[in-house]
């Protein structure tokens, strides 16, 4: 039941222009990094051959790619997300689904389930430029699998967000600017206290940006996945939650 | 209290923010039948289709299904249940097969069934010309179809339609009406409408809900026998002896009213011919005569109208 409402979301994401425009706007800039990140790498290679551990292609070309890309994704999960349940609020079909044997868990699963999958294309199709580096060259793939983890951990607590922004109202722009003031704001919160005196350990805890760094350094922190997973269970709770209150409304 | 009943819905409340929105409405429903739900608007008739559909929850009151407590159990009473909300919830950039496909995967029915219930709901009701066409593109009679087909595309035993016929031209609402009937031979129907004839037409238990409460409910077979009674008023400008009028074949009963007038009642036969010639025989100066309406529509007024009015049920007819 799940898969149904999972497939239905991904398949009305394509229907809609929407989805194409992203993937090829995503792509085009994904590629622009990739190529600059690449350039990059070719100016420093004939030092880098004198060091002894310098950092490699991943260091180089990957890290960069991957902190950037989870930027863009950070604009961009809003509007993916913005439209999953406001929008069938505005069109009165969300009875279609509270009058079907289904719970309100199943609902929420399906829906972040299917969004997940459309930006986990996107992450595929980034993944594909580094693995291309691997005709000509070695990679550290073990560093690699923890960018994408990283990655991949990083949009799914964004979609839980905006998922829950987007059951908590009618219209899709404005589940759009909420979820994307909030997610900044986790991304930016260590930043208060970095300038002068070391941030607060809670800020920092809280910061979405200081649990990814660690992963993109190839760093595996079962503290780092930990706090996706909380984040992402916490906002899911809150969107079932929510719909449940919309059967209760006063 | 029959243990078969479908629906069975006891002392249900709802309240939105402080107002009552339905209060204190009980009433059951078994297989075979369809119950017109009427009321004026706000009434209430869609949140008490709301709440029994499980999209709304009640303040208070039980409702089952079959049996099934929904709140208890709504999985299992809400596979029981097939619900038309006032505007139809179809995805516009569907096509109608692609979303009846959705639609009958959401309602668990298992992949081999599928084809065949998609094509039993799609002829029923009439789809079967735009099945490939996107919902949004179709007109909005066609679209309320799409949502009568979504609603009994996993053939439900009870099924819920809120005013099913809005928007729909002549025809369709015929061609609406007779797959109501159709379906009231083996589902049990609840429609709401405010439109009195439809009631009539498909309806063979009638409700009436005004401000939250039920203030009438009667099947249409005993309200027709009320609707029978015939009665019509005359006025003489010379008026005769309340006996002649007695005498003439065919009336039950006179009344002598102010200025002249008598009401009389009548039986099957109709007396006006006998009385029309008398009047002239006799010159009795005949100078009104106005059958008396006694109609679903006069006891919706009735009741909807008045300020103070008694809430038992079936008095007011």
């Amino acid at each position: 039941m799940i898969f149904t409402i999972a497939g239905r979301e991904l398949r009305s994401l394509f229907l809609s222009p929407l989805a194409w425009a992203i993937l090829g706007v995503v792509q085009f800039i994904y590629a622009y990094l990739f190529l600059s990140q690449v350039e990059t790498f070719m100016a420093l290679q004939s030092r880098l051959a004198t060091l002894d551990g310098a950092p490699g292609v991943v260091d180089i070309v990957v890290a960069p790619l991957f902190a950037n890309a989870a930027v863009l994704l950070l604009l961009i999960t809003p509007l993916i997300t913005m439209r999953v349940l406001s929008e069938e609020r505005r069109n009165r079909t969300l009875s279609l689904l509270f009058s079907a044997p289904i719970s309100m868990t199943e609902i929420i699963v399906g829906k972040y389930l299917g969004v997940l999958s459309f930006i986990l294309i996107l992450i595929g199709m980034l993944a594909l430029m580094p693995l291309s580096l691997l005709v000509g060259t070695d990679l550290d793939l073990g560093k690699l699998a923890a960018g994408l983890l990283g990655l991949t951990l990083v949009v799914s607590a964004f979609t839980a967000i905006g998922i829950f922004m987007s059951s908590l109202t009618e219209q899709p722009t404005v589940a759009a600017i909420t979820t994307f003031g909030l997610l900044l704001l986790l991304w930016i919160i260590d930043w208060a206290g970095s300038s002068g005196a070391p941030a607060s350990g809670l800020l920092a805890y809280l910061s979405v940006l200081h649990h990814y760094e660690s992963l993109l350094k190839g760093l595996f922190s079962s503290v780092d996945v930990i706090y996706y997973l909380l984040i992402t269970i916490l906002f899911l709770g809150f969107s079932i939650r929510r719909l449940d209150a919309d059967r209760l409304q006063h | 209290m029959s243990s078969e009943a479908l629906i069975r819905v006891e002392h249900l409340t709802r309240y939105y923010s402080g107002t009552c929105a339905v209060n204190d409405v009980s009433f059951e429903l078994a297989r075979g039948e369809v119950l017109g739900f009427l009321g004026p608007n706000g009434a209430g008739k869609s949140t008490t289709m709301q709440v029994i559909s499980g999209n709304l929850a009640p303040s208070a009151g039980k409702i089952s299904i079959n049996g099934i407590d929904l709140l208890d159990q709504p999985k299992a009473a809400k596979a029981e249940i097939g619900y038309l909300p006032e505007q139809p919830p179809v995805y516009r950039e569907l096509s109608v097969d692609e979303y009846l496909d959705y639609c009958a995967r959401l309602n668990r029915i298992a992949r081999k069934h599928r084809a065949r219930a998609i094509d039993t709901a799609r002829e029923r009701c009439g789809l079967g010309e735009v099945r490939s066409r996107l919902i949004g593109n179709l007109s909005k009679g066609y679209q309320q179809r799409v949502g009568i087909a979504q609603a009994i595309i996993h053939t439900p035993s009870l099924v819920i339609l809120d005013e099913p016929t809005v928007g729909l031209d002549p025809i369709q609402i015929r061609e609406i009406r007779g797959l109501i009937r159709e379906l009231g031979e083996d589902h049990g129907i609840i429609l709401s409408t405010h439109i009195l004839p439809e009631v009539q037409a498909t309806c063979n238990r009638v409700q009436i809900i005004h401000r939250g409460k039920l203030v009438f409910s009667d099947s249409t077979e005993c309200l027709e026998k009320d609707l029978n009674v015939t009665a019509f008023t005359v006025r003489f400008q010379q008026a005769p002896d309340i006996t002649a009028l007695q005498q003439i074949a065919g009336v039950d009963r006179v009344e002598a009213l102010a200025d002249g007038r008598f009401r009389i009642q009548h039986s099957a036969s109709n007396p006006v011919d006998d009385l029309l010639e008398q009047a002239v025989s006799k010159h009795w100066r005949l100078s009104e005569l106005t059958p008396e309406r006694h109609t679903l529509e006069q006891i919706f007024i009735e009741l909807t109208c008045s300020e103070e009015h008694a809430v038992t049920h079936g008095d007011a007819a």
